[in-house]
C-alpha cells in the first residue's frame, strides 16, 4: 500500500517536473516546426494569411539560381571550414596535451574568439580585409604585391569568410578535444614506449582511436554549425556587394526572403531544404562512424 | 627532448599571434584618428590617442540600453533554462511515469532540427502576444532547453541511486530529494549549462535582428550591426564600438576561465 502511493506520487511529481520543458518545447519548437513545414506549402498574402499552393515553392526553388548557388556556397563553406578547422583544433589540442609551460595562457588565447560577439569579430575582420587601407593589403603592398579585393571579389570573398569562421571555431573544438585527450590513460603511452613505438606511431595507434568518439562529436556539431552559417556573411557582405551571389548561404537566403522581402512561405521552403540536407548528412555520418569511431564500452 | 618543446612553442606562438592580431588591431585602430587609420603603411601604435572615439560612439547609440538588454536576456535565459532543464532532467532520469520515454524522445528530436525552422512561427507568436521590441521577446526562445535537459539528465544518471534511497528512508519527498540531494551533486552540470546558455545568448544575432528593431530594445549583437550601418567606413569609431561590446564577456571569461573551459568541455564528453 505504501509502495503504491509512492508510485502514484512519482507519477504526479514526474509530470509536474517535466511540464515546463515539455510545454515549452511543444510551443517553441514542435508547433513552429509543423508551422514552418505547412508554410512552405502555402503562399503568404500578408500577415497571418496564407493559402495552400502545394509544391509550388519547391518548384520555384528548383528553378531559382540563387538557391542553387547558395547551396553550393553553404556546402563549400562547411566542407572547407570543417576539414581545416577540425584539423587545426586537433593539432593545437595534441600540442597542448604535452607537459609544456604556459598551457593555460595558450588555452586562454585560443579560446578568446569564442567569447567574442560575432558582430564585433566580423567588423574587425572586415577592417583587416578592407581593400584601401586594411592591414592585409597594406602588408601586401609594402612587399610590392597588388592589393586584393578580399570581400568584393567573387573568387576570394567566400574563402575570406571561411578564414573568419575557422578562426572563431578553433578554440571551442580545441577545448572539447583536449578534454577527450586527457581521458586517455598515461599507461597506454608508457606501454607503447616500452614496445619501442615512436610518437607518430603512438598518435595513430593510441591517440586517434581513443579520441575518435570526441572527434566524431566535434565533426558532427561543426558540420551542423557550418551548414547554418549566417552572421559573418550578414555582417561582412553588404546587400549590393558584387560577391554576394557567391557568398550567401542558405540561411542568409532564408533570412533575406523571410524578413527582408517578407516572403515567409518561400523562406520556410528554403529552411525545409536545409533540414533535409542536415538530416541526410547526419544520417550518413552515423552510418560511416562504425568504420572509424572506437567506443570502449 | 628540450628541442622538441621549442618546436611545439614555435607552432603554438604562431597560432596565438594569429588569434591575437585581430584583437590588437581592433584596440589600436579604436584609438587612432580617421586619417591615421587609413595611412599606408599603417602605424602599429597610435601617434595620438583619440579617446573621443569612445565617447562619440557611446553618445551616438544607446549602449547603456544594449548592455542592460544583453545581460537581462542572458540572466532570464539562464534562470529559465537551468531551472526547468534540471527539474525535467531529474524526472526523465529517475522517476517512472507513463509516457516518459515518449516525452523525452519529443524533447530530443528538437535538438536535431536547425534552429532557423523555428524562427518564423516564434516571431509570429511574439507578434501575436504584442511583445515585439521587448525584453520578453529576447528571452522567450531560451526559456526552456532541450539540450540542457539532455545534458543534465546525463549528470543525474551518473549519480548513485543509493544516495536517493537513503533520503527516501529519511522520509524526504521527491521534491526534497531533488532539491537537497540531487541538485548539489549536479552542480558542475548546472554551471556548464549556465555558461553554455550565456555564450549562446551572447552570440545570437539573427533572433534579436528579427524581434527587436527599435534601438533601445536591442542587445549588443544587433546594436553593433546598426552601428555598422551608421558609420560604414569610419573604422576607428566602429572599432571603439566593438571594444565596448566585447570587453564584458572577455573580462568575465578571464576571471572565470576555469569554469568556462570545464563547462564547454563538459558539454562534449557527456554527450
Amino acid at each position: 500500500m505504501l509502495k503504491l502511493t509512492r508510485r502514484r506520487q512519482d507519477y504526479a511529481w514526474g509530470y509536474l517536473m517535466v511540464a515546463p520543458t515539455v510545454i515549452g518545447v511543444l510551443i517553441l519548437n514542435i508547433y513552429p516546426l509543423l508551422k514552418s513545414c505547412y508554410l512552405s506549402f502555402t503562399q503568404s498574402t500578408g500577415f497571418g494569411h496564407a493559402h495552400f499552393i502545394g509544391l509550388a515553392n519547391y518548384v520555384r526553388m528548383m528553378h531559382d539560381p540563387d538557391v542553387w548557388q547558395a547551396l553550393v556556397n553553404t556546402l563549400i563553406y562547411t566542407a572547407v571550414s570543417v576539414v581545416i578547422g577540425v584539423f587545426l583544433s586537433l593539432v593545437v589540442a595534441v600540442l597542448l596535451n604535452q607537459h609544456i609551460r604556459g598551457r593555460g595562457i595558450y588555452r586562454t588565447i585560443y579560446f578568446l574568439p569564442v567569447v567574442s560577439a560575432p558582430a564585433a569579430v566580423a567588423m574587425v575582420w572586415r577592417w583587416l580585409y578592407n581593400a584601401d587601407a586594411g592591414l592585409f593589403n597594406s602588408l601586401l603592398q609594402s612587399v610590392g604585391l597588388p592589393a586584393v579585393h578580399w570581400l568584393t571579389d567573387p573568387h576570394t570573398a567566400l574563402f575570406a569568410i571561411i578564414i573568419v569562421g575557422i578562426w572563431s571555431m578553433v578554440g571551442y573544438n580545441m577545448v572539447l578535444l583536449l578534454a577527450g585527450l586527457q581521458e586517455i590513460p598515461r599507461s597506454y603511452y608508457e606501454a607503447a614506449e616500452i614496445d619501442g613505438a615512436g610518437p607518430v606511431r603512438q598518435f595513430f595507434s593510441i591517440t586517434l582511436p581513443m579520441i575518435s568518439p570526441t572527434l566524431f562529436f566535434v565533426v558532427v556539431t561543426s558540420i551542423i554549425g557550418g551548414l547554418q552559417v549566417f552572421d559573418f556573411i550578414f555582417m561582412m557582405i553588404e546587400p549590393m556587394n558584387t560577391a554576394m551571389e557567391y557568398t550567401q548561404s542558405l540561411v542568409y537566403l532564408f533570412y533575406k526572403q523571410s524578413f527582408m522581402m517578407g516572403d515567409r512561405s518561400y523562406g520556410a521552403a528554403i529552411v525545409m531544404l536545409l533540414l533535409v540536407i542536415t538530416l541526410v548528412i547526419t544520417a550518413v555520418q552515423m552510418k560511416l562512424q562504425k568504420k572509424w569511431v572506437h567506443y570502449n564500452d | 627532448m628540450e628541442r622538441k618543446h621549442w618546436l611545439i612553442h614555435i607552432v603554438l606562438i604562431l597560432g596565438a599571434v594569429t588569434m591575437l592580431v585581430p584583437f590588437y588591431w581592433m584596440l589600436v585602430t579604436s584609438l587612432k584618428t580617421l586619417v591615421e587609420s587609413t595611412q599606408v603603411p599603417p602605424t602599429l601604435w597610435p601617434q595620438t590617442f583619440v579617446w573621443t572615439n569612445y565617447s562619440d560612439v557611446w553618445n551616438s547609440l544607446p549602449f547603456a540600453a544594449f548592455y542592460v538588454n544583453t545581460f537581462g536576456m542572458i540572466f532570464f535565459r539562464i534562470i529559465g533554462s537551468v531551472f526547468f532543464s534540471a527539474t525535467a532532467a531529474y524526472a526523465f532520469a529517475r522517476l517512472e511515469f507513463p509516457g516518459r520515454d515518449m516525452l523525452f524522445g519529443l524533447v530530443l528530436v528538437t535538438m536535431m532540427i536547425p534552429g532557423q525552422l523555428f524562427l518564423i512561427p516564434q516571431y509570429e507568436i511574439v507578434a501575436r502576444l504584442g511583445q515585439v521590441d521587448t525584453l520578453f521577446a529576447l528571452v522567450m526562445p531560451g526559456l526552456v532547453s532541450a539540450f540542457g535537459t539532455f545534458l543534465l539528465r546525463q549528470f543525474f544518471l551518473g549519480i548513485p541511486k543509493e544516495l536517493e534511497e537513503a533520503a527516501i528512508l529519511d522520509g524526504c519527498n521527491r521534491w526534497q530529494i531533488f532539491w537537497k540531494v540531487m541538485l548539489p551533486l549536479a552542480r558542475s552540470g548546472l554551471v556548464a549549462l549556465g555558461i553554455f546558455t550565456a555564450l549562446f545568448a551572447w552570440k545570437d544575432l539573427m533572433w534579436p535582428l528579427i524581434v527587436n528593431t527599435s534601438l533601445d530594445e536591442m542587445p549588443l549583437a544587433s546594436g553593433l550591426a546598426s552601428l555598422q550601418g551608421q558609420y560604414s567606413t569610419n573604422f576607428p569609431q566602429l572599432m571603439a564600438g566593438s571594444v565596448i561590446a566585447i570587453w564584458p564577456m572577455v573580462v568575465l571569461f578571464i576571471i572565470f576561465q576555469k569554469q568556462f573551459i570545464q563547462g564547454v568541455a563538459g558539454t562534449g564528453s557527456k554527450s
